[in-house]
């Protein structure tokens, strides 16, 4: 019963197909021009594609296009002219000292564009965009450097990193003095008051006087007696108000307890002499030194 | 029409399935018990808890005679279910959209270090897999058994096998959702399920294929409806892409990890193979099937051209399952093979675009309708956002537009002209239809409603798509952007930092999408409470005369 014959739809003019489906039916309209001649000319362009470019796989090859295309080539013709637009400053990098990149202006110029790209890439994730670090990640901005901060000192730290397992690489390792029971907790929060009182910050006196002797023991060998630091051993000075892992009590008492120390990896590497020497250069040029 | 006494029989292959599911609930329970592996033993856990649940749905089913098989009726039960489940993981899916959306706009805000399965990384596949497979994949399957039958005047085939379909699809949605959550992923996108839900899914898929084919041959009309070459088309070839994407290793048989056969740039190209298809089998062809049924159906006009639907359907068919290389343009892919992927997207144009001629001419002699029915304007948009982002589509594949769309929003927003536009309006217009149709009532609760839930969702849209054209040319061309002394003149994190606003945009245009689905599930739910009223669709009644 749903066999119909074809019959001439009434609004369209259009014959019908003669099937129905549930109700519906289907006019017998030819394909629009328009869409067919589309379609052919797409057909037409892939085709002359497919002549110019590398398009269809063989046995042991594939047909090459008459224009010679090739990604690889492109790739090293990009690279080369990279390298050319590079290439003066590139060499200036290598032959000058850190000194006098920064003495030059125009080398110091293209070493400050060369340490921003390599930054923000590289070093932001853990220093922040602007280099400003948080909590466990040192500030690069300001003029306190745990392992000094100038020319050279930047680009060894950069190059071998901070208990990175590089062989040259900077180390010290603050001990957990609660965690291995080198101190009581008592005398780790006493030691809280002593550091704190340090900064000149107000602090339990009592506590203090208890830790003076204690402080000289155990940790003037890095932080010095007056508590000042050492830059060559990575030592922070406990004095500035300057705080790695934060300023309060509880902050400090735990890195009393703990120890913590961060990892910065060596980028020697990774990054050529030259960037290194850029990164360098951009670095102290941003700090307050 | 009298009332006959039909006859009606037990549902057949309801102890059978009783049976398997005993069986399959105690290999599942013995393989937690053996297993040392946390995550299999949650996902067999889950199997168990189905079983269970299964079991005793089938007992009482069973004894209590629930199971009637009224073969001079529609199976409709599992259409309504299917209505309420793409509903149901629709809202789902677009929620966690919105969350994600929102996590992209204030990533500090919303960082939850201490629960790892709420943050970024989990919840994005479970958005993209809600609305796809969750939303989409119900919906593809509700309307599937739905048209079959209509257009083939007989009742679905494999009597309970219809059910199985629909639940141990939920158990996969569930499995596959709660393992992202949980961090299982094979790091396949639109694939990420490990291979145990990959099996699970591949009987579940086996039985639909068996119960849409052997509706098929059950018909009573002498051809075949275009909508159902398109269903089709959608389930053999979804079937497919599936199996052969989800070819691996298990490291164990009581181990949730498993690693796949193909290695670098081949397993690339098979995913990418896979995931092109996934958009043209799964999101273009099973919609198209929706479309060829649904929008003839409301405006009460025929098919505008029967040769094209003809023409375009084999000419999508054919060419489509080329277009995946152009994913990979720019990598370890040989050029010959982008070159292929390229050429092939760009003819692919046109065959598209025979559906959207097809759908909107369809309309000649019922353009009124666009004015005085909602419900045919959300399908007449969704035929339009169709037909934009199949050209974008094409556009995006040619190799000096890709390398500088590819990795940005511009891709984000392409996927979401075609997933909120084409997919979401179109389902959104057969479901407005269907609930009155399985319901018996004569109506939708508000037309009012509709018209809110169209303009909301429109604009929803538009300005999701605007902003990510904007933010993904403005990182595009800022990756690319190099200093005159040849260095890189953005960092990533300023590019990410850069799109704030268009993020922020992007997550309002959302919310307003999954808006307007709470107003259309609100709108459902009141027409399904609406009085119903009689009518007749048993498969021995007359068709009603030809309009």
């Amino acid at each position: 019963m749903s066999e119909h014959k074809r019959e001439t739809d009434a609004i369209s003019g259009v014959e019908t197909t003669g099937h129905e489906w549930d109700g519906i039916r289907e006019l017998d309209n030819p394909l629009p021009r328009w869409w067919l001649w589309v379609f052919w000319a797409c057909v037409v362009f892939a085709i002359g594609y497919w002549v110019a470019y590398p398009a269809w796989p063989g046995v042991s090859s594939y047909t090459r296009g008459v224009l010679g295309s090739s990604d690889r080539r492109a790739v090293a013709v990009a690279l080369a002219d990279l390298e050319k637009v590079r290439g003066a400053g590139a060499a200036g990098l290598r032959d000058a000292s850190l000194q006098q990149i920064e003495q030059n202006p125009e080398l110091q110029a293209y070493a400050l564009t060369l340490g921003q790209s390599v930054f923000g890439d590289n070093c932001a994730t853990c220093h922040g965009t602007g280099g400003a670090g948080g909590k466990g990640y040192p500030n690069l901005r300001d003029d306190i450097w745990l392992w000094g901060g100038t020319l050279d000192d930047i680009a060894l730290t950069l190059k071998h990193g901070i208990r990175s397992g590089d062989p040259q690489a900077r180390t010290s390792m603050m001990p957990a003095f609660g965690r291995d029971k080198l101190l009581t907790t008592v005398q780790v929060q006493d030691m809280t008051e002593y550091v704190v009182a340090l900064s000149g910050r107000p602090a339990d006196r009592p506590a203090v006087e208890r830790s003076r002797v204690l402080f000289a023991e155990q940790c003037s060998a890095c932080h010095g007696v007056a508590g000042k630091g050492d830059p060559v051993q990575g030592a922070p000075n406990l004095t500035d108000g300057e705080w790695l892992y934060g300023s309060d009590r509880a902050a400090i008492n735990a890195q009393i307890h703990n120890g913590r120390g961060g990892v910065m990896p060596a980028w020697g590497g990774r990054f050529s002499p030259e960037t290194i020497k850029a990164l360098a250069v951009y670095i102290h040029a941003n700090s307050g030194q | 029409m009298s009332q006959l006494a039909k006859p009606t029989v037990g549902t057949p292959g309801a102890p059978a399935l009783l049976t398997a599911t005993i069986i399959g609930g105690l290999v599942f329970f013995f393989a937690a018990m053996f297993s040392d592996d946390p995550l299999f033993q949650f996902q067999a856990f889950i199997f168990v808890a189905a079983a269970l649940l299964a079991g005793f749905a089938l007992t009482a089913g069973l004894s209590g005679g629930l199971f009637s098989n009224d073969t001079d009726r529609y199976m409709d039960g599992v259409v309504r279910a299917g209505v309420i489940a793409t509903m149901f993981w629709g809202a789902v899916g677009m929620l966690v959209g919105v969350v994600i959306a929102a996590q992209l706009s204030w990533p500090n805000l919303l960082y939850f270090p201490d629960a790892g399965w709420l943050n970024f990384g989990r919840l994005r596949p479970l958005h993209t897999s809600g609305v796809i497979f969750a939303f989409g994949g119900n919906a593809l399957i509700c309307t599937s058994f739905y048209v079959v039958q209509r257009t083939c005047r007989a009742r679905l085939f494999g009597g309970v096998l219809s059910w199985f379909v629909f639940w141990g699809y939920q158990l996969f949605i569930v499995l596959a959702a709660t393992g992202y959550l949980a961090g299982i992923t094979q790091s396949r996108e639109y694939a990420e399920p490990e291979w145990l839900v990959d099996l699970w899914l591949t009987v579940v898929w086996v039985a639909y294929l068996l119960v849409f084919l052997g509706t098929l041959w059950k018909r009573k009309e002498p051809h075949i409806y275009v909508a159902n070459w398109f269903y089709l088309a959608f389930i053999v070839t979804v079937a497919l892409l599936h199996v052969v994407n989800n070819l691996a290793l298990p490291i164990s048989p009581l181990h949730h990890r498993s690693y796949s056969l193909f290695s670098g740039v081949q397993d690339a190209l098979t995913q990418w193979w896979y995931g092109h298809n996934a958009v043209g089998f799964f999101l273009t062809a099973g919609f198209l099937a929706m479309m060829y049924y649904f929008v003839p159906k409301r405006v009460e006009r025929p098919v505008y051209s029967y040769r094209l639907s003809i023409v375009h359907f084999w000419a999508l068919i054919f060419i489509y399952i080329w277009a995946g290389p152009h994913h990979l343009h720019y990598t370890a892919l040989p050029q010959w093979a982008q070159t292929l992927g390229m050429t092939f997207s760009i003819m692919l144009w046109m065959p598209s675009w025979g559906g959207m001629i097809n759908g909107l001419m369809t309309l000649s002699g019922a353009w009124d309708k666009l004015r005085t029915d909602p419900v045919v304007r959300m399908m007449v948009v969704a035929i339009a956002f169709y037909g934009m982002s199949t050209f974008e589509g094409p556009v995006m594949s040619i190799r000096a537009v890709n390398a500088l769309s590819h990795y940005t929003d511009w891709t984000i927003g392409h996927v979401h002209s075609g997933a909120l536009g084409w997919v979401g309006f179109i389902t959104f217009g057969a479901m407005y239809c269907l609930v009155p149709w399985l319901w018996k009532k004569d109506r939708l609760y508000s037309d009012k409603l509709v018209e809110w839930h169209f303009w909301i969702a429109t604009t929803g849209i538009v300005l999701y798509i605007c902003a990510m054209w904007v933010s993904g040319i403005m990182e595009g061309l800022m990756w690319r952007e190099y200093t005159p002394q040849g260095f890189l003149a953005w960092s990533f994190i300023e590019t990410v930092s850069a799109k704030h606003v268009e993020n922020v945009i992007r997550t309002i245009g959302g919310a307003m999408f999954l808006s307007g689905t709470l107003i259309m599930i609100y709108n459902l739910w009141r027409t399904v409470r609406l009085p119903s009223v009689e009518t007749r669709d048993a498969l021995s009644a007359p068709l009603p005369a030809a309009a």
